[in-house]
Formats: C-alpha cells, sequence, structure tokens
C-alpha cells in the first residue's frame, strides 16, 4: 500500500493504547454515572417505602416457611405430610375449582371478543393514514389511552359497584382494559400498510368503506387476529386475578385461601392456574403460528 | 397444486373460515348467557356507571391532609415498582447464567431454572403481592416483594435469552487468549447484554409503575389502597383525582423511561 506524503503518520502503539484507554473510561464514566443514579434512586425509595432492613432479614425466612406450608396436607388421614401423598384429598374442591376456572376461562374470552371487535371498529378511526380528520384521530386516542393506562382491576372495582358483584363487573372491566390495548396495536399496524391498493381503489373510484373493506383489510386481518390471541393469554391471567375484587372466577376462591390459611388448598389452586395458563398458551401459540402460515 | 382449479383452491379454507366464526360466535353466546348477561342488568348498570362519572366532576381532593397523603402514596407506589424491579433484576441476573445454554454449569440445573421462572411469571402479581401480605404483613414491603418474586420469573427469561443470543465469538477470543469461564462471561458477554438488560429493567420499571398502583387493593402499599377504599365509599370526585394523578404519574415514568432507554440502549434494544 503506498501511502501519500499528505497523509497523518500511522498512530503509535502508546497512541493507540491511549485511545483506547479514553475510550474505556468515557464508557465506565457512563455507567457510573447510570449505577449511581439508580443507586440513589433505589436509596430514595428504600426511605420512602419505609424499607427497614432488619425487619428484611427477621422476616425474610417466612417466606419459604410459607411455600413450604402450602404443600403440607392440614386435614384428613394424611394430615402434616407431603400433598402428593393423597392427591385426592389434596385436590378435594376440583369438581367446584375447575367449574371456575371455566368461568375464568369464558370471561376472558368474552373480554378478549369484544375487546378485540370495539377495539377494531375504533382502530379505523385513530389510524393517520386512512383519511381521517385530525380532532377525530385526537379524540379517538385520547379514549384508547384511557382505556389501556387505567389499570383493569380499577375498572372492575368501579363496575362492581355499578353492575353488582359477579363475572359481568370483570367482563367489562377486561372489554374496556382490551379495547384499548388491541386499538393501539391496531392502528398501529394500519399505519405500516401498503397504500398502494388504496390508492387504486380511491383511483377507481370505491367508497371509504369498500376502500378499507378491500384494500385494507387483508393486509392486517392476519396481525389483527394474532395479537387478539396474544391478548387473549395475557386476559385469562388477568381474568384469574378479578374475584378478588369480587368480579367473577377463580379469584374469589384463591383469595379466601390464601385470607383464611387454607395452606394446601392455595397450592392446589395454584397449581390449576398455572397449568391452565400453560395450556392456554401452548394452543394459541399454535393457532397462530397455522394462522400466519396459512395466510402467507 | 398445480391442476386444481382455483374454485377448488379457495373453497376449502374458506368453509374452515366459516365454521371457525360460526363456532368462536357460539361461544361468545354461550358465554354470555352463562356469564349472567341481560340486557336490563346492562342497562341498569350502564344508568349508575353514568351516574358515578357526573359525580367524579369536577375532582377534587378534599382537604389538604388527605392531599398530601395522596402525593406520598404516589411516591411510595414508584418507590415500590423502583425497588421491586432493582430486587427482580439482581437476583435474575446470576439465575439467567445458569438458564442460559451457552453459559450455565449444568443440563439439570438450567432445567429446574428455566421451569422455576415459568412457574414464577404463571403466578399473578396480585396474587404474590396477597401472598407477601400474609407472611410480612400490610404495606409497601409485601408490594415490593410481591413485584420481585413475578419479575425474577420474567427478567430471569428475557436475560437467558439475551445472553443466549449473543455472539460467541468474543467469547472464544477471551477463552483462546488464556481467560476463565468467568473472564468470559464478564469480559465477552457482559459487554454485548449489557444495553439490552437495561433496556429490559427500564421497561419492566415502568410497566411496574402500572402494577404497583393495584397491588394496594390488597394491602400491599402504594395508591391502590387509597383508591379502592374511596371507590368503596362512593366518594367519587376523589376517586376521579386519584385517577388522574396516577395517569399523569405512569405518562411521566413512560416518557423518562423511553428517553433512558434511547439513551443508554440506543436503537438496539426494543424488548418484545
Amino acid at each position: 500500500m503506498t501511502r501519500s506524503a499528505y497523509s497523518p503518520a500511522p498512530p503509535t502503539i502508546a497512541q493507540l493504547a491511549a485511545s483506547y484507554a479514553a475510550e474505556v473510561a468515557r464508557k465506565r464514566r457512563r455507567f457510573l454515572v447510570f449505577a449511581t443514579g439508580v443507586a440513589l434512586a433505589v436509596l430514595a425509595a428504600g426511605w420512602l417505602a419505609e424499607v427497614d432492613l432488619g425487619l428484611f432479614f427477621s422476616n425474610i425466612h417466612k417466606f419459604p416457611n410459607y411455600i413450604g406450608r402450602i404443600f403440607i396436607l392440614d386435614s384428613g388421614p394424611y394430615a402434616g405430610s407431603f400433598v402428593l401423598f393423597d392427591i385426592p384429598g389434596w385436590f378435594w374442591g376440583l369438581g367446584k375449582w375447575l367449574r371456575l376456572l371455566a368461568d375464568t376461562l369464558l370471561i376472558a374470552y368474552v373480554a378478549t371478543v369484544l375487546g378485540a371487535l370495539f377495539g377494531f371498529l375504533l382502530c379505523f378511526l385513530a389510524a393517520g393514514n386512512l383519511g381521517v380528520s385530525a380532532p377525530v384521530r385526537f379524540g379517538v386516542r385520547r379514549i384508547l389511552e384511557f382505556c389501556r393506562t387505567v389499570p383493569e382491576l380499577v375498572f372492575a372495582l368501579v363496575f362492581v359497584i355499578a353492575f353488582g358483584l359477579g363475572p359481568i363487573a370483570g367482563v367489562l372491566a377486561i372489554i374496556v382494559h382490551t379495547t384499548g390495548a388491541l386499538g393501539k396495536l391496531f392502528y398501529e399496524v394500519l399505519e405500516n400498510i401498503d397504500q398502494k391498493p388504496v390508492e387504486g381503489l380511491i383511483a377507481s373510484g370505491a367508497s371509504w368503506t369498500k376502500t378499507m373493506r378491500f384494500a385494507v383489510l387483508p393486509q392486517v386481518l392476519s396481525n389483527f387476529v394474532s395479537y387478539a390471541l396474544l391478548r387473549f393469554e395475557i386476559n385469562v391471567r388477568g381474568a384469574s386475578v378479578m374475584g378478588f375484587v369480587g368480579a367473577g372466577g377463580i379469584g374469589q376462591d384463591l383469595m379466601e385461601a390464601i385470607r383464611k390459611f387454607y395452606y394446601p388448598d392455595v397450592s392446589a389452586i395454584l397449581v390449576l392456574i398455572i397449568i391452565t395458563v400453560a395450556l392456554i398458551d401452548l394452543i394459541t401459540e399454535r393457532v397462530r403460528r397455522r394462522f400466519i402460515a396459512e395466510t402467507h | 397444486m398445480a391442476n386444481a382449479s382455483p374454485k377448488t383452491a379457495h373453497a376449502a379454507p374458506a368453509w374452515g373460515g366459516w365454521l371457525l366464526t360460526l363456532g368462536a360466535i357460539a361461544v361468545l353466546v354461550f358465554g354470555l348467557w352463562h356469564l349472567g348477561f341481560s340486557l336490563t342488568k346492562f342497562l341498569v348498570g350502564l344508568g349508575s356507571l353514568g351516574k358515578f362519572v357526573v359525580l367524579m366532576f369536577p375532582p377534587d381532593w378534599g382537604d389538604n391532609a388527605s392531599l398530601w397523603r395522596y402525593i406520598k402514596a404516589l411516591a411510595e407506589t414508584v418507590a415500590i415498582a423502583l425497588l421491586g424491579t432493582t430486587l427482580a433484576a439482581v437476583i435474575a441476573f446470576p439465575l439467567s447464567l445458569i438458564a442460559a445454554r451457552n453459559t450455565t454449569v449444568s443440563q439439570i440445573l438450567r432445567f429446574f431454572a428455566r421451569r422455576g421462572f415459568d412457574t414464577l411469571r404463571g403466578v399473578d402479581t396480585l396474587v404474590w403481592a396477597l401472598i407477601w401480605v400474609n407472611v410480612v404483613g400490610l404495606g409497601p414491603f409485601a408490594g415490593v416483594f410481591a413485584i420481585a418474586i413475578s419479575d425474577i420469573g420474567s427478567f430471569g427469561k428475557l436475560f437467558s435469552e439475551a445472553i443466549e443470543a449473543s455472539d460467541k465469538r468474543p467469547v472464544e477470543g477471551v477463552i483462546a487468549s488464556g481467560g476463565s469461564r468467568l473472564h468470559a462471561i464478564r469480559f465477552g458477554i457482559l459487554p454485548q447484554v449489557a444495553p439490552v438488560l437495561i433496556s429490559q429493567y427500564l421497561y419492566y420499571f415502568e410497566s411496574n409503575t402500572r402494577s404497583a398502583t393495584i397491588i394496594g387493593i390488597v394491602g400491599a402499599g402504594g395508591i391502590g389502597l387509597e383508591l379502592s377504599e374511596m371507590i368503596r365509599t362512593l366518594e367519587w370526585q376523589k376517586v376521579a383525582f386519584l385517577i388522574i394523578m396516577i395517569l399523569i404519574t405512569v405518562s411521566v415514568i413512560d416518557r423518562l423511561s423511553t428517553q433512558l432507554r434511547t439513551a443508554i440502549a440506543g436503537s438496539k434494544a426494543t424488548p418484545n
């Protein structure tokens, strides 16, 4: 390689080492600043949350104790032994719990379908590329934002008072939240579509609804279904705690078991919930894969 | 199939689609019936909901003492989220090294670590909160642990996936120049995954701020306790004020965390 007379001299080892050291030092400094910031924030937070380290160390052993205790039977012929020695005794309430779990799944299903439907209807008004006027778009986006930022359990608390105790309040609460969450995901999908089919239909004189149906919908439907299925997974988890505020499903029994110290019941219900959630995750994953494979 | 006519090629999926739609609608109708929906119930409920909404305006915090209490509860909520997330990240990092294929010490330990993460994630934060309230008593302490426990599951999974996705050439370089396995992790893997991990940490802090607003409902500290009490005693103006406070806080934390994420991690780290 020939070098022209005007090019700078090649860097010496010392220069290279110096620039490397400077670079590393810069990175270290930045990390140090971040770590100090987090440390200070944690200290302030600890002070605010009234964290008492003495209390922490004197209490921490209670947690493994609790976890151990929920796996020990407390009544029946096998009282005091590990739950697996008497599985029928452990799952004494299986019939009732499975019915409540089925209710929980139904709550999640109904809420996901209706929430997805509302999200679907609203997302067309919130997307920035489909010719909706700016004030309408702004309004719809704020509504969706409100729906997904207020925690669904807060909605459930209010709905329980308005609609009475029971699954209706739970379903409505999850519907509101799902509408907000899916509405946002949906309009983001809409904003990423290929505009050419839309322009083609508008140019050939199609109405707004026809344009949506034949130019937009075919592009986005598989994504929408995929998001709705993901949301169903999340909603099953959400529905399992709706009972904490009296809004239906298995949560009520779980809360009673925890509050009234029915130790083995706690583990039995938790095991059922974990298995159900895992199964639902597995099934929706399969369905999503097949759906995406079919449409692409 | 080349010789299938376009008509038959389309017929099969269309039939399946219709059947699926019909089934879905049938389950929906059954669900609505089974869960006790009725138009009258719905309309009556909607009527009282409308009354509540009217009563919420104008939002009002009552006296100054309760305003101060709300601000403190809100700060406590953010504190719970921060402490819980930090605790989870600190505990999850070493565990994620065990759960990642390329850094694990034994396949059996790896299996148990991964199943453990799945179990922790499978239980909702609110359930953990209820359990911790039983163990350490009412208060923010229980909330911190509830968030920490369920996030150890999430972080463990995400961190170990990030570690598995890291480039193995730096590790080979460190080993080739005589480094130990720990050296390989420190100098080969950590610099690669640190931005991703930090970004996930911030992202979870943001989402935990939302969770922390509700764990108070079961007595685990934060603004949720005040909020659920005001709802139960039908103090709608205060409810509206508290909800507005929560919305503002959540959006401020959102903004802050997004900015920090882009500043620290650059564009290459967007979790999920």
